[in-house]
């Protein structure tokens, strides 16, 4: 294998690694449901991104000719990585998970989970 | 260099999977162990396909578009039935 | 029209098959051409109205533009998350939408659930508020003009609602 190609992907695996290891990092250190939401949908997301690019390069040189299909995996995983975040927050607000204390806005939780409008009040 | 780099991620995202399954044993509320799952399978994924460039084969990336797949629709399932106590209306 | 009723998802068959299979053998031409042109003649009864598309040059750049965000975010939200957990102030935001159909809708909730530090949590049931939460809040009317003029204003011009 070139040794240039060697260095693609190592670099890509190695971002990679760091970033889902970065967002388990979060997961397990944010204080509550709603902020550990963001690690996982965008620090994993990327890092699963980083990985896929280096198996694409290495099949690519594995096989001999270009071999995109890795692509897939990525594209599927930026289209589900939102909505599962979007069902889980709305698993938390109906279950009414308490947020960390110094949550700005926490009027807004009984609104949002009623799926009503906004107090006219509350926006600037 | 490229078996190094490949030993040194392995390590990282074990790592992450072990933070991910202490997450998911502790709780505290139903949606973190959601959460947990649906970021132990992103980890799996992962895992499976650097095997797959160490084992320097192809075979592996259907199974990681298998767990993508069925990750996302399991973590759908479970939050559905919270929501309406129901999967398909 | 009649043989093919969804091109765009037609294409999306045939290339989702082929990069399945990681191959442009003849065999498996055949066999995508066959998805691509049967399963959209089945679920075409099934399948509600959406937008047309109308301006593909602004969608092609705004996936480029999201592509980028992405990027330019995951290391903020990853420089958050190492960083002193004490400082975040998170919070809850509502954000007026403007978009009014579901596709766009749609678009827009993943958008600002995969760019900045913000999770899309809710839509309210008049369609009328996006109701995100952000990881570390500073300025609310700030967040809101943001999402609203870098990616609300292209998705509407997308699909012309």
């Amino acid at each position: 294998m070139p040794f240039y190609l060697e260095i693609i992907i190592s670099v890509s695996l190695l971002t990679g690694g760091v970033f889902l290891l970065v967002g388990s990092y979060g997961l397990v250190r944010l204080p509550d449901i709603y902020m550990r939401l963001h690690s996982p949908t965008k620090a994993s997301t990327l890092g699963i991104t980083g990985v896929l690019i280096a198996s694409m390069f290495f099949q690519s040189h594995l096989k001999g000719f270009l071999s995109i299909q890795e692509l897939l995996i990525t594209l599927f995983l930026f289209i589900t990585a939102p909505v599962a975040a979007n069902m889980i927050a709305k698993t938390a607000l109906h279950h009414s998970n308490k947020p960390a204390e110094k949550t700005q806005n926490q009027a807004l939780m009984d609104t949002i989970r009623d799926r009503e409008s906004p107090p006219s009040n509350s926006i600037k | 260099m490229l078996n190094i780099t490949i030993i040194a991620v392995a390590i990282c995202i074990c790592i992450a999977l072990i933070l991910n399954l202490w997450r998911l044993l502790k709780g505290p509320t139903i949606s973190d162990r959601i959460l947990a799952l649906d970021t132990m399978y992103i980890n799996a994924i992962a895992l499976i396909l650097l095997y797959g460039i160490h084992a320097r084969s192809s075979l592996y990336f259907e199974a990681a578009v298998l767990i993508a797949m069925l990750g996302f629709v399991s973590t759908a399932a479970l939050c559905k039935y919270l929501l309406r106590g129901d999967i398909i209306e | 029209m009649m043989l093919l009723p969804m091109p765009f998802h037609s294409l999306l068959l045939f290339i989702v098959w082929l990069l399945l299979n990681n191959s442009v053998s003849p065999g498996h031409i055949v066999l995508a051409s066959f998805f691509a042109i049967t399963i959209p003649w089945l679920v075409t009864g099934m399948r509600d109205d959406h937008p047309k598309i109308l301006r593909p040059w602004l969608a092609i750049r705004y996936v480029l533009m999201v592509m980028k965000d992405i990027i330019t975010a995951n290391v903020e939200v990853a420089l958050l998350i190492i960083g002193p957990a004490k400082k975040l102030k998170p919070g809850f935001v509502a954000i007026p939408l403007d978009v009014t159909t579901d596709l766009g809708i749609t678009i827009l909730a993943s958008t600002v659930s995969l760019t900045p530090g913000t999770v899309s949590a809710e839509v309210s049931k008049d369609k009328a508020w996006l109701f995100v939460h952000a990881l570390h809040l500073e300025n609310e009317a700030e967040l809101i003009e943001s999402v609203k003029q870098r990616y609300e204003r292209p998705i509407k011009e997308i699909f012309g609602c």
